[in-house]
């Protein structure tokens, strides 16, 4: 387990540099942070001091390495619009994104496996057309006119829901109702396609050779083999979910780190910024990890190679005349 | 292969086994692209306790499709399209699935051809080896286990204790089909049909798989459908055989007869095609041509084309299977012909 998260830390080390580096120099490319904060009257030297202020004048490499040696010390600067410390903004605004991204995922799995079982256990028939034609839609529906329509229909035409903002569980309906569709639209694919492969696997006949139910071989037996690669597709839109949904955020009002990052870029607030994409960007990393556990709980075959060893450590050696690979 | 002493003993003790498996004039179609074809064609056969039954015939002869009609597991492309499969009196064609599934596993076990695609890749071999027993007895997890331990021990898996846990990626292809036939008889069936049980492995390992085989069939007293291409094998695990080509019943009887005396030129083809003290370097005899497809089954006898005795009467008659001698039948227009000749071209008109 050790080595595994070494292994993990090692590899996903560069790639964070890269995004912070990258992050870093765009959003300075937008301007420089004094023509927004000062009043359209201020003197050049005004805005010689509010640039100097900010180590805005240093060249990029200097900031940078200003901004790294901060990072170690856990120093991720201070707002420009609020005096605030950035890492404790982004932390503020991150619970929102979660709750919502995990709401989101957990009811687009749950629809996805029923729809896609469903679909799955006649190929080609009725209900896998209608879970095909629907999961389409579902999938290729842009989130920002579902979500204008949405509060068209539900908030404005009926008032069943808030526009905007996060009073009270209603207010979760349409921001829950936008970000699901895509997610389980994909999964619905991805559940359909993997549950109609292991229903066709020899294991199921065995199974039903027990004298199994058709309710324990789709749910224990088939179920089961098919959330490996439903959980590999979940992983990425999870992914895409707590990177924020930006848009979505934004057209609801929600304070989550998408709208954050937005209004930091649009304020050149660079240190809110680059701590909102460095929290995500951990995030992104945890979450990879949890998906590879949750990949080796659900499929012994990949197990990390210590689980293994152990294994084999309660398992003796074949008997002799068996150890001859048969065939394989 | 010592024909003369097992035909006399397999004849002696079959009247006196009753019959498990009554399978009477079993059609199975398929459904393609290109319309319904008859994959199995009037298949008759008993298969009686303490005994092995052989389904012998090449790849697509539809001897698969056969056991999957009786174990009510074709897949969704193939029907049954008439006949009966009495277990013990009551007939499986004709079992609501819920009947069905109360027989499955308890009455009638399957031993699959390829063990590593027939079990489950995700559940300890212990749960698979237990599932029955949860399902048919609303046994506990723990007793499940306890009865997954004991049918290990019973197939000859060392150290069952621990390995009730391992993962079937965890065994070798030999132990896997242990499992696997442990599986199949671990609610002690009457009837168990082991579809290609020893295709996938290699030759020690088959010896030692037939032997457990044999072994629990005298121990559980059960019926056994051997499906199968190997002649040798045939020759040594079976009482009866059924010889089939092309979707039909050719030949059946018990194994020492049929091997010793083929009324069928199908099956004589077959024997004649083993190589016995064969010259290094001379060629092997084999059967000219290949089975029909199914879609172009021609009118008349179906081994007409690759038949050396096919005539006139083969092209329009589709010869019925009939008796030919006591406990034997064969579908040929010249089986009687069949019977005095020894070799095929004497029979040439």
């Amino acid at each position: 387990m050790l080595s595994y998260l070494r292994k993990r830390i090692i590899s996903s080390a560069l790639p964070l540099l890269v995004v912070i580096v990258g992050v870093f120099a765009l959003a300075r490319l937008t301007g420089n942070p004094a023509s927004l904060y000062l009043p359209l009257n201020a003197t050049e030297q005004m805005r010689a001091d509010f640039t100097a202020r900010h180590g805005l004048d240093q060249p990029l490499l200097v900031q940078m390495a200003d901004y790294f040696g901060g990072v170690l010390q856990l120093d991720f600067g201070t707002s420009l619009r609020t005096g605030e410390s950035a890492a404790t903004m982004a932390l503020r605004a991150f619970p929102a994104t979660l709750q919502l991204a995990a709401t989101t995922m957990v009811l687009a799995i749950l629809l996805a496996v029923i729809v896609g079982s469903w679909a799955a256990l006649k190929p080609n028939g009725i209900a896998d057309r209608i879970s095909s034609f629907v999961s389409m839609a579902a999938a290729s529906i842009p989130d920002f006119w579902l979500a204008i329509v949405g509060i068209w229909i539900f908030a404005i035409t009926l008032g069943w829901v808030p526009t905007s903002g996060v009073t009270g569980a209603a207010a979760w309906v349409l921001p829950i109702g936008t970000l699901v569709m895509r997610p389980f639209g994909a999964l619905v694919q991805v559940v359909r396609g993997a549950m109609v492969s292991a229903l066709s696997e020899p294991y199921i006949k065995l199974a039903r050779s027990k004298g199994a139910s058709q309710t324990r071989v789709v749910t224990h037996h088939a179920l089961r083999n098919a959330s490996a690669p439903a959980l590999t597709v979940a992983g990425d839109l999870t992914v895409g979910l707590v990177n924020g949904a930006v848009v979505v955020e934004t057209i609801f009002g929600w304070p989550g780190i998408g709208k954050l990052m937005i209004d930091s870029i649009l304020q050149r607030d660079f240190a809110v910024l680059q701590a909102c994409v460095l929290l995500t960007a951990v995030a992104i990393f945890v979450l990879n990890i949890v998906i590879d556990l949750l990949y080796a709980l659900l499929d012994p075959r990949v197990r990390p190679a210590s689980a293994v060893s152990r294994a084999r450590k309660a398992r003796p050696a074949p008997a002799p005349v068996e150890t001859a690979p048969a065939n394989a | 292969m010592t024909m003369t002493s097992t035909a006399e003993t397999s004849a002696g003790r079959t009247a006196a086994c009753p019959v498990v498996l009554r399978v009477e004039g079993l059609d199975v179609d398929i459904r393609t692209p290109a319309g319904t074809v008859r994959a199995v064609s009037n298949a008759g056969f008993e298969a009686r306790a303490g005994q092995t039954l052989a389904l012998l015939g090449e790849s697509g002869c539809g001897k698969s499709m056969t056991a999957k009609a009786v174990a009510g597991l074709l897949d969704p492309v193939a029907h049954v399209a008439g006949g009966s499969a009495e277990l013990e009196g009551r007939d499986l064609l004709r079992m609501t699935p819920k009947q069905r599934r109360k027989v499955a596993g308890a009455e009638l076990g399957i031993v699959f051809q390829d063990a590593l695609t027939a079990l489950n890749p995700v559940y300890p071999v212990g749960v698979q080896l237990g599932e029955a027993f949860r399902i048919h007895h609303g046994a506990s997890a723990a007793r499940a286990r306890e009865q997954a331990v004991q049918l290990m021990r019973r197939v000859g898996i060392p150290e069952p204790e621990s390995r009730v846990n391992a993962y079937p990626h965890q065994f070798s292809g030999g132990m896997r089909q242990r499992i696997l036939i442990a599986m199949a008889v671990a609610l002690s069936p009457r009837l168990l049909i082991a579809d290609e049980p020893t295709t996938a492995l290699d030759v020690t390992v088959q010896a030692q798989i037939m032997d457990l085989l044999r072994s629990l069939r005298e121990e559980g007293d059960m019926a056994v459908v051997l499906i199968t291409h190997d002649l040798a094998v045939v020759a040594e695990e079976a009482d009866d055989v059924v010889v089939m080509y092309a979707g039909t019943v050719a030949e059946q009887g018990p194994v020492g007869q049929v091997f010793a005396n083929p009324r069928h030129p199908y099956t004589k083809g077959l024997l004649e095609s083993v190589p016995v003290d064969a010259e290094r370097g001379s060629s092997l005899a084999s059967i000219p041509g290949s089975p029909p497809e199914l879609k172009n089954i021609p009118a008349g006898c179906v081994y007409q084309d690759r038949c050396p005795l096919a005539q006139a009467v083969c092209r329009q008659e589709r010869p019925v299977l009939r008796e030919v001698a006591p406990g034997r039948r064969a579908a040929c227009h010249f089986s009687d012909s069949l019977a005095t000749a020894s070799t095929l071209e004497e029979i040439q008109p």
